[in-house]
């Protein structure tokens, strides 16, 4: 494991007393006759980088997409800082939040990051940062300024303030939108596979930020395709296989010492 | 002047009944959207003068027995309230389209983006939705407002005194026919070219985020 990730990592014992910031259990998806989860479980604690990893269609982007609700689970267990999110069934059988008010006030804790960035394009990038502060946080608009400026600043992009998103590069978009994402200290970010949509020559710039992150000892669950990545930063690294963890541990057996047949294919394709 | 008071009435009632009624059709239960698309067909399949004289003769004669029967006295309602609901109903069901098919040209991960980050509804709808569609529907809501202005005129049927039936009596009376309709045919001119000034503003105000595609030709 490199320097990064050593440093992001609680030592075995504390990452057994940190607290569970996010816990999966037993989640199913399913669209109409498409069963995408089929019973997952996953645990984050304070400080861990769960990198979640597998081929295209294995449901690790639906199970990410779950945690926040974006995508409504069809069963299962999920808990946000040890609350449980209250799922109901609607009239057409379909489970969807019970509590309104209640998956708003967990989505404002968890910094999502997109594939495809998802700024805001009627706002500048000072705009984009501030919005949910200001808006759904209730921090004042000039104390919402002054630490937008600063995430700016940290991911590269002071003098790019007040110029709109359509007008920046991928990378340069995709940083803005980890700054957003930032902007409402979160207790998780969520990284839905984030250079997914970049250019090879601007994921660098995105990983490295990202990385910085997790040096941090930030706590994060990242989607991603970029096993080199994974394998510097992660702490924990899961395996989805066709909407099943077909196997989980730390980085360096996942990657030098995978257990499973299908695990070994797939990073023979993609090494 | 009368007719632009109706004019500005009906597309403001027609915007915020096609808000709503965008909203229902995309995003409500099965009911309400069974419920606005029997309106936008209807209003949009029936000829204006005949909604017009439909709804005025009707709506008026309806409201009237309903506070007879709730033991009201009779009311008159005046001309320039009853012109705004009547063309602000009609606007509403072209608003409706317009609106509906500008939030579905709205990249679609821009809204996802507010709901991950815990946005309501409501701010949703005013801080992302509506912001962000308008680019996609001044076009065809400044089309609307245009057809507003002139829509007016219709109003004239029901003996309400604007711009036309202004010019009509004064045109009888002094029998000086070419100059009074040029004359109106000049102010509705007017009104169409402030009209495409400011809402030329405005859109460019609208797509501020959105590079010029000049250079993409």
């Amino acid at each position: 494991m490199s320097a990064v990730g050593v440093a992001a990592v609680p030592s075995g014992e504390a990452q057994e007393s940190a607290a569970e910031a996010i816990h999966v259990e037993n989640l199913h998806k399913k669209f109409g006759q498409l069963h995408v989860l089929k019973g997952v479980s996953l645990s984050a604690r304070d400080g861990e980088v769960i990198a979640i990893i597998g081929g295209s269609g294995s449901g690790k982007s639906t199970l990410l997409r779950c945690i926040n609700c974006l995508e409504n689970p069809t069963s299962g267990i999920i808990r946000v800082n040890g609350e449980e999110i209250k799922l109901k069934a609607d009239s057409h059988g379909h489970t969807v939040p019970a509590d309104r008010r209640q998956i708003e006030r967990i989505r404002s804790k968890l910094g999502m990051v997109f594939q495809n960035f998802n700024l805001w394009s009627h706002m500048t990038l000072i705009e984009n940062v501030i919005e949910v502060p200001v808006h759904v946080l209730g921090v004042k608009r000039d104390e919402a300024v002054a630490q937008a400026e600063k995430l700016l600043v940290r991911v590269g992009l002071a003098e790019k303030r007040d110029v709109y998103p359509a007008y920046l590069s991928g990378g340069q978009q995709q940083r803005a939108a980890i700054a957003r994402a930032l902007a409402i200290n979160p207790r998780v970010m969520l990284f839905d596979e984030p250079t997914s949509a970049l250019d090879p020559e601007l994921v660098g710039e995105v990983l490295k930020v990202i990385g910085d992150l997790a040096g941090e000892g930030r706590t994060m669950v990242l989607v991603t395709h970029e096993m080199k990545f994974a394998r510097e930063v992660a702490t924990h690294v899961v395996y989805l296989y066709n909407g099943l963890v077909e196997e989980e541990g730390p980085p360096e057996q996942i990657f030098d010492a995978p257990k499973s047949e299908r695990l070994k294919q797939f990073i023979r394709n993609i090494g | 002047m009368h007719s632009l008071e109706i004019a500005v009435g009906a597309t403001i009632v027609g915007l915020l009944i096609g808000t709503w009624g965008a909203y229902g059709k995309l995003y409500g239960g099965p009911v309400v959207r069974d419920l606005f698309a029997v309106y936008t067909t209807v209003v949009r399949a029936v000829p204006e003068l005949v909604l017009i004289l439909l709804l005025y003769y009707a709506g008026t004669d309806l409201i009237n027995q309903v506070l007879a029967a709730m033991g009201y006295q009779r009311v008159d309602i005046s001309g320039l309230v009853a012109g705004i609901a009547v063309l602000g109903f009609v606007q509403g069901a072209y608003s409706t389209e317009v609106i509906r098919g500008a939030i579905l040209a709205i990249p679609q991960g821009q809204i996802e983006a507010a709901r991950a980050f815990g946005m309501s509804p409501g701010l949703l709808l005013r801080r992302i939705t509506l912001p962000a569609m308008l680019p996609f529907a001044i076009p065809g809501l400044a089309n609307l407002w245009l057809i507003a202005t002139k829509d007016t005129a219709l109003l004239a049927v029901v003996g309400f005194f604007e711009l036309t039936l202004a010019t009509r009596q004064a045109a009888g009376v002094t029998k000086a026919y070419l100059v009074f309709f040029l004359a109106a045919g000049v102010l509705y001119l007017c009104v169409t070219l402030v009209s495409n000034f400011l809402l030329g503003r405005a859109e460019k105000w609208a797509r501020r985020g959105m590079p010029s595609i000049k250079e993409a030709r």
